[in-house]
């Protein structure tokens, strides 16, 4: 029987979603506007006998889900801009160690302390590995409560899937509104599949020992392996692609936007609609890998395009990547914490379109 | 007839590459000792620091995981949390655990995590090349203290004395300091390090063993050299013993477990 829809705030829902994931570990440091989600984590891992530690500083805390994911638990940590920052060292390792694990960061405004208002502006930091080194890591864009829930649930299980990190890249505004959500079923942790080459349990195989490590001083053997993990990412970018489209087929402009700010794309979409103008919405879920197949295909179809961002233009870089010269692409964006209203989106992409809005 | 000495098992058969009088050969071997004596090779779990013995799971015939530089208390919680019933060490360099990862040793050992840190102090930067270290003493020259450390006029602040300063933290229970410089002082470290790992496996909380150890080549000297610079200067400021012991007095539990491990 399905579970009946329960009100939660964002933060809540992802918490809960991670529970019901098998994460046996939750390590998190305080910052608004994620403070319910650490919170939600110190009730409900302790009361279902789990791990949750306050830690001394992000940094810390991403070291603590490195080292339990090590041992093949399912660990998360959580954070907001500034601390997903620190955490970017601690990420690397991970990456360059093929350790899982899942991070959410309910964003926030920037640079340097910025505010604490809904922000946009760390997908670059997001998408193109914001640590050193050549890595990726899958990231996913919520737009609602439910979708959050699901996406974080669905994280673990592709963290596990391709030994790496996974982002949930939600911001204020999602970890804060209250919506609707069925969250999905508890998953029994003693049946999540097994991880060999974790740290721990040899005694139960006597298996050869196993070195969770990202250190190669041999430059080409650490060529060959960072090699063989973008074999992996070619993989991923075929098969781990998300978006979802409204109306892009019939529109003449198609907005691309991705959780909050698609939101108000799509209230314009709604407006625009009812006065008879044909607008189109492009949601990326996945931010990396990227949608760029599909943005190629319609920029082929010589559509234009509006990328509306609670930034300064950062998502719109790939999707010139992705359309390649082949269409117009134009950029609206707020900073600043600064939600952009559904009239003005909507004038912009009249004004584009040559047509005066109704008042 | 039965072998009374030999090889450590949990110790892999091979030359390190650790410089003419380096004192991490000894106490690699000290920790290998210890864990075959309690019969943990295939339950135990190394932190891997960075510096020189980020070779360690080159020698170390167990599983290891390796952190970033200083966060190896933070990564060895997150070990132990998950794996309560294994032995879980630390290693780490004044470097590593003094410097750049003050603030995870403090709040771990605070927290009174149960893993043992084997805290190796040779006052200066090995791999680097001969920095200032935290515990660098007061006119000892670094390469980043070329007139030798100066607390005052060049703010180079004073050696910091670990164990010491970790006593004050409720959560540690067991802080000793041995040094490696003679066989005396090599069969004391190893009884720190035994009664430490005994602590660990009976769920007490935080022990760190610190090991004074020489580095010749970045003190620029010979090895005889070394452990004399050993003595003389290192010994009368990081006292020998047992700095903090608060541990149950388990004697009895402790040599059942090790009975019990062996079978």
């Amino acid at each position: 029987m399905a579970e009946e829809k329960r009100l939660m705030k964002g933060n809540e829902a992802i918490g809960e979603a991670a529970v019901r994931a098998g994460c046996r570990a939750y390590f998190g440091y305080p910052i608004t506007p994620q403070n319910e989600l650490t919170a939600f984590m110190a009730k409900n891992m302790i009361d279902t006998k789990r791990t949750f530690i306050q830690a001394e500083s992000e940094v810390a805390a991403i070291n603590m889900v490195y080292g339990a994911a090590a041992t093949g638990a399912r660990a998360m940590t959580s954070s907001s801009s500034p601390g997903i920052s620190l955490k970017q060292e601690g990420i690397s390792y991970a990456c360059g160690a093929d350790v899982p694990c899942v991070i959410v960061n309910v964003a926030r405004s920037g640079p340097g302390l910025g505010g604490i208002s809904p922000g946009q502006g760390d997908y670059f930091q997001s998408t193109r590995g914001g640590g050193h080194g050549d890595y990726f890591h899958i990231v996913l864009a919520p737009k609602s409560v439910q979708e959050a829930a699901d996406l974080t649930y669905e994280a673990f299980d592709l963290s596990d899937k391709w030994r790496m990190p996974v982002m949930i890249l939600a911001d204020g505004l999602i970890g804060q509104m209250m919506e609707g959500v069925v969250l999905p079923p508890p998953r029994d942790i003693a049946a999540l599949p097994r991880k060999p080459w974790a740290a721990g349990h040899q005694a139960d195989t006597h298996r050869p020992i196993n070195h969770v490590t990202s250190i190669n001083l041999v430059p080409l053997e650490l060529e060959a392996s960072v090699r063989k993990r973008y074999e992996r990412y070619g993989e991923i970018r075929k098969s781990e692609v998300r978006f979802e489209e409204v109306n892009v087929e019939k529109a003449d402009l198609i907005f691309v936007a991705y959780g909050t700010s698609s939101r108000v794309c799509l209230g314009a979409l709604e407006m625009a609609k009812k006065a008879g103008v044909q607008l189109g919405l492009f949601r990326p879920i996945s931010l990396w890998p990227f949608p760029e197949k599909r943005i190629a295909e319609l920029a082929a179809k010589g559509k234009r395009f509006l990328a509306v961002e609670m930034s300064m233009g950062q998502m719109v870089e790939d999707v010139r990547l992705a359309a390649n010269g082949k269409a117009d692409i134009q950029f609206y964006g707020r900073c600043g914490g600064v939600i952009p209203s559904e009239e003005e989106v909507l004038a912009e992409a009249y004004r584009l379109l040559g047509r005066k809005l109704d008042k | 007839m039965e072998l009374a000495y030999g090889h450590p098992k949990s110790l892999k058969p091979i030359q390190t590459k650790y410089c003419p009088g380096c004192g991490h050969g000894v106490i690699h071997r000290l920790i290998c000792e210890v864990i075959d004596e309690l019969g943990l090779q295939e339950r135990s779990v190394i932190m891997n620091p960075v510096g020189c013995s980020i070779w360690a799971d080159l020698y170390f015939d167990f599983d290891s995981v390796q952190p970033p530089h200083g966060r190896t208390p933070a990564a060895a919680t997150g070990v132990k949390r998950m794996l309560p019933d294994h032995l879980v060490i630390c290693y780490q360099g004044d470097g590593d655990l003094a410097a750049i990862g003050t603030a995870e040793i403090v709040h771990a050992a605070n927290r009174g995590e149960k893993f043992t840190t084997i805290f190796v102090n040779n006052a200066i930067y090995g791999m680097t090349g001969g920095q200032m270290a935290p515990t660098t003493l007061v006119g000892q020259k670094a390469t980043t203290a070329p007139y030798g450390r100066d607390p005052i006029e060049a703010g180079m602040g004073y050696p910091i004395q670990v164990c010491e300063m970790l006593a004050t933290l409720g959560g540690t229970k067991y802080l000793a300091r041995g040094s490696v410089n003679n066989a005396v002082n090599i069969r004391k470290t190893k009884q720190y390090i035994k009664k430490a790992f005994e602590a660990q496996m009976r769920g007490e909380g935080f022990s760190l063993v610190e090991v004074l150890s020489p580095c010749p080549t970045n003190w620029q000297m010979g090895a005889a050299e070394s452990v004399g610079w050993l003595e003389e200067n290192m010994v009368p400021f990081y006292k020998l013993g047992e700095i903090k012991n608060t541990l149950e007095a388990a004697t009895p539990a402790a040599t059942h477990q090790t009975q019990e491990a062996k079978r």
